[in-house]
Order: C-alpha cells, then structure tokens, then sequence
C-alpha cells in the first residue's frame, strides 16, 4: 500500500475542507457561486432549456415586447428583436459563448503566463529581463486597445477576440507568479529538495509552482469576469464574434438601433452579463477572502 | 526627488522602445502586400513596385526601417493618416482635450463620490450601511460600461428627456476653441447658455466612464481606512480626546490617501480604454472614437500612432502619479535614494 498517496490524499480532503470553511463564511460569495453553477448548468443545456431556435426568425412576431408587458406572448418570454427572434433562446445560447471565451481567455493566460513567470523567476538572468521588460511593454498600453489593434491584424471573430484578449491578461499572471516564486526560492524544502537531487524542472514544477497557486488562482477568478466583460465590449464594437451569432455583447450591438422602440432587445443581454460577471466576483472575492492567509478573519 | 525621477524615468526606456517596437510591428504583419493597397486595384508594374517600395524604404534590412522609424518618432513625426491626409499628431492632439475633458471629469467624479462612500463603509464595518455600498460599488465594479451608457441613454435621454444623446455642444451655439476644453471654452465665449448645454452633454458621459473607477476608488478606501483605523497612532489621536471627524480627516486619510493615489494612477489605463466604448455610444468626438473609426476605415498609420500616443500618455501620467505618491509618502523617496 502506498502511504504517501493516502495521506496526501487525506490532507487535500483536510484543505478543501478548511478551504470551505473559509469560503463559506461569506453568504455573498455562496450566493455567487450557486448563481454561477445554475449560468452553467443552462449553458451546457442550452439546447434543452431554450424554447425556440436561437436564430429562428418568427417574422410576424417581430419587435414582440416580454410576455408581462401588453401585447407580449408567453410563448416569447423576453420578447423577440427586430426579425422576430427569440431573445430569452438567444441569451441562453449566448452565455456558452461568453462561458466559454472567459474559460478559454482565463485558461491561455494562465498557464502561458504562470509558466513565463515561473521561468522568469527561477532562472532570472537575461531570460527574466526580456520576459519582463515584454510584460511591461503590453502593461503599457490598455488593454482593450491592444486586443482592438490585434483583433484588426488577425480579423474580427471570436476566435481572435479570445486570442487578443489573452495576451493582454498574461502580464498579471507573469508578475503574480515571478513574485511568489521568488519568494518561494530560497525556503527550505526548496532547498531540500534541491539537495536529495530534484532537477530543475521539478523543483520548478513540483516544488515551487503549487505553493504559488493561490494568488493566481484568485486573479484567475477575477480575469474570468473581466474576459467577459472584454469579450462582449469587443463584440458590441463589432470586432469579437459577428452577428447573427448570439454572443453577448454581439446581441446588444446588433440591437443598438432599437434602443427606442424596443428596449428590451437591449436591456435583457446587459443584465445576462451584469449577472453572470457580478456572480464571478462574488465568488473572486470569496476565494481571496478565503485563500490570502492575510485576510484570514482571526 | 530629482535621484527619484531619474530613475523612473530609466525605467520608462525600454517600455518605451517595447512600445515602439510593437508600433513598428504593427503594420509589418498586418495581411496584404503594402504597395498593392497603395496602388489599389489597377495593380502595378514590377519596375514601378521596385521604386515605390524604395520610395517607402521597405527595401532595407527590417532593423534599418525600424531604426528610421523611431528616428522619426522622436522627431515627432509619426507619418500621415491615409483618411484625413493630415499629420497623426496633429489629428491626435486635436481630439485629445475632448478625451482628456471627459477623463479629468469622471475621475473627480469618482473620487468625489468614491472616497467619502469608502470611508463611512469603513467607519460603519458590518453594518448595513457597509454592506449597502459594498453591494452597490461591487455592481459598477461588474457593469459592462457599453450597456450602462445605453440604458442612461434610455432613461434620460429618451424616456424623461433630460440629457442630449450624442456630442460635446449643441450646434445652436458657435465657441472658439481656445484649450479644447468645452467646459472652460464655452465660459469664455459670450454665447449665453452654452456652457450649460456644454454641462448637460458631458453628464452622462462622465457617469458611464467614471463608474467602474468609482466603484474601484470605493472598495480601496475601505479597506485603506481599515487598516490605517487599527493603527496605534489612530488610537492614540482618539485617547487624547480627538473628535471622530478629526481623527478620520487629519490622521487617518493622509496614510490611507497613499493607497488611493496609487490606484487612481491605475485608474489612468481603465479610462483610457473606457473611454474608447464610452466615446462610442455617445458620439464623442475623443481619441477613443477616433481610433475605433481607424481601426474600421484601415487608417493603420492613425492607429500606430494613436496606440503609441495613448501609451505615451499612460507612461507621462504613471510617472506624475508616482512623484505625487513620493511626495505624499516621503518615506517612499528615502527607501529607494539609499538603495
């Protein structure tokens, strides 16, 4: 029997535990998370839960206020937009896109710039000074603009957009990373381990990386609500993902026109991505209230 | 102080030729052949491409055109937008006071709105109060600015009619540009009611771009004056006898006032890309309009050197903000002249 499995099993059990403990003091941050859990339980049911087509157009239907105003219909809960479309199926299916740009924005920056960083800081050197001097460079211009300029070399699409906006997010991940692991470098079981002959790469991978987690973990949190702000700001500008395509921001672009008759078609999708980032940070600032050892209510 | 600033400035360098580098590339690896778009759809000789592409100096060695190119940028010259046939600089720094007007207003928006709620959440630590502008300040902190706008244009403009939808001045009145500040303009001119009318414009605007900022500058005060409430000398200005108020403005803002600076330096980045949504819904002629306008009508000159431009000024107002946070917190300056 392997005891070393079991009683890292056993600890990990301990520290999520404990990570529960901590993070559900907060009501706000359960609140969050629950709300969060039900955005992807509809998303990854999309297909189910939607009562129409998302790109059906029911053209005598058009303009169709939400089913409590008069002259709305049950049958088109928040109303239709201007080609008789359903808005409550097009803002279900729009939130697996912006689900999945935030997953995927949050999972490329994180990982390109947790290993940047995590090389910047062990190796340091020449290869930590280009590194960072190439954060700072992206640092230096805001980020929304960069992923405009990019998006306008690659082509709009949202592809590109999640791509973009990725790159503009890996300096937070290089620096968080490069700090802690600096930090990390000259404890002891670094140490330790590098004396029972771990290489570089473990020492890197093995003994540094999971003790610098939680910092990245909450920014991780915090770049998955902002991706989808930035996703949909892209999109409402015409450059993420292109009409027809129900992504967030795409729909309250393509029904911008409508603002005066048919409010609705613009009001619903902002309050899908106010929700949706609103529940994201309850649960971000749950996460560093309960991972920051500083923070820890004593 | 001075030790200080040089070496801020050092450390601008290579950010700065980071920047530039990225301008450069910019329009290297943009899609399609540079002297086909020039020459358009007739096409072009392969003697006649031989000159043209000598007459742009793209037939260099690369790092050539980049060493002419930022010979150029610190001369000042960032080439000619291919809409407009003016200078980049030019057009920039004319539509620069627009955006600068608009930027200067929702920081003091938030910092006027944003500190005070900051401070009593923090006075007020549990209570409903605290948890009101915690709420409120996490909802701006999550609003998708581009919807925001709209909605304001909905209920003001449309609905109670209280605001203009788009511009800086209605077209009834005829101002002098003097600094390009509409605000200051319009007082100077003697065309009754326009600055009013300049004011109503700019409300809504500021209320969109100032919001996330605002919500930013909220959070931070809180927990700023947190810390700094627990400290001993806090306590000890309390014991002499002190009132609350005194205690809060002479004691504890100054040192919580150090975080506050700094994230107001941050602040400088969110509004300039806010500014590009913010100017959009509103049809306010800024940079931010300007560029997205570039980046459609394939205005590449325009976009390199707006990018560099809004960079500049992002790294101009980093550096005031961090000689301000020197002189705020001297001890700041001690710690890296000794080192």
């Amino acid at each position: 029997m392997n005891l070393s499995a079991v009683s890292s099993k056993s600890t990990l059990n301990q520290q999520l535990k404990e990570f529960w403990f901590y993070f559900s003091v907060s009501k706000t941050a359960v609140a969050g998370l629950v709300f969060l859990v039900l955005v992807v339980f509809v998303a990854l049911f999309a297909d189910v839960i939607s009562p129409h087509e998302p790109a059906e157009q029911y053209r005598q239907f058009a303009k169709l206020p939400p089913a409590w105003k008069e002259g709305g219909q049950m049958q088109f809960f928040l109303g239709t937009d201007y080609a008789g479309r359903d808005m409550l199926s097009r803002i279900i299916h729009g939130s697996r896109l912006s689900l999945l740009a935030g997953a995927i924005v949050v999972v490329l920056s994180l990982s390109v710039g947790v290993f940047l960083g995590l090389v910047a800081g062990y190796r340091g050197g020449w290869l930590e000074t280009i590194i960072m001097r190439v954060m700072d460079t992206i640092m230096a211009v805001p980020g929304l603009l960069l992923a405009l300029v990019m998006v306008a070399i690659l082509g709009p699409g949202l592809l590109n957009a999640m791509v973009a906006i990725a790159i503009t997010y890996t300096p937070y991940f290089v620096r968080l990373t490069r700090a802690s692991t600096l930090s990390e470098l000259n404890r002891d079981y670094v140490t330790a381990s590098k004396m029972t002959g771990a290489s570089s790469t473990r020492l890197m991978f093995v003994s540094i990386l999971p003790n610098c987690m939680a910092p990245v973990i909450v920014q991780g949190t915090l770049s998955f609500s902002t991706a989808i702000l930035d996703t949909a700001a892209l999109g409402f500008l015409g450059m993420g993902a292109q009409a027809p395509t129900p992504e967030w921001g795409t729909l309250i672009a393509e029904n911008r026109d409508l603002i005066l008759n048919a409010p609705w078609t613009v009001t619903f999708p902002g309050i899908a991505i106010l929700l949706a980032v609103l529940a994201i940070n309850l649960v971000g600032d749950g996460l560093r209230d309960a991972l920051d050892p500083k923070l820890k209510r004593s | 102080m001075f030790r200080f600033l040089i070496n801020r400035l050092m450390l601008l360098v290579p950010v700065f030729i980071g920047v530039t580098v990225v301008a450069f590339g910019f329009i290297r690896v943009l899609p399609g052949d540079p002297v086909e778009v020039l020459a358009g759809e007739r096409g072009v000789s392969a003697e006649k491409r031989v000159e043209i592409l000598a007459n742009l100096g793209l037939d260099k060695p690369i790092w050539q055109q980049y060493f002419s190119y930022l010979s150029d940028v610190l001369h000042g010259d960032l080439g000619v937008s291919v809409k407009t046939n003016r200078p980049v600089v030019e057009e920039f720094f004319e539509l620069f006071p627009a955006t600068a007007e608009l930027a200067i207003c929702a920081i003091i928006f938030a910092i006027i709105i944003g500190v005070p709620a900051g401070i009593i959440a923090a006075l007020k630590r549990g209570s409903k109060i605290d948890q009101g502008i915690m709420g409120i300040s996490l909802v701006g902190y999550s609003m998708p600015i581009f919807w925001w706008g709209l909605l304001l244009i909905i209920l003001f403009s449309n609905t109670l009619n209280l605001t203009p939808v788009s511009g800086r001045l209605s077209f009834l009145f005829d101002v002098d540009p003097v600094t390009g500040f509409m605000l200051i303009d319009t007082l100077l001119s003697d065309e009754k009611g326009s600055f009013l009318n300049a004011l109503h414009h700019l409300v809504l605007p500021t209320v969109v771009l100032g919001t996330i900022p605002l919500a930013v500058i909220a959070r931070q005060t809180r927990s700023a004056m947190l810390e700094v409430l627990n400290e001993d000398y806090v306590r000890t200005a309390r014991a002499k006898g002190l009132s609350t108020f005194r205690v809060v403005t002479i004691h504890a803002l100054r040192n919580a006032m150090i975080t506050v600076v700094t994230v107001i330096g941050l602040m400088v980045a969110i509004l300039l890309a806010g500014a590009i949504l913010t100017e959009t819904i509103f049809g306010w002629p800024g940079i931010g309009k300007w560029i997205i306008f570039s980046i459609f009508a394939r205005d590449y000159y325009a976009v390199q050197g707006g990018l560099l431009l809004i960079a500049l000024t992002i790294m101009t107002v980093n550096l005031i903000v961090d000689l301000l946070y020197g002189f705020i917190n001297p001890r700041i300056l001690h710690k890296k002249d000794k080192s």
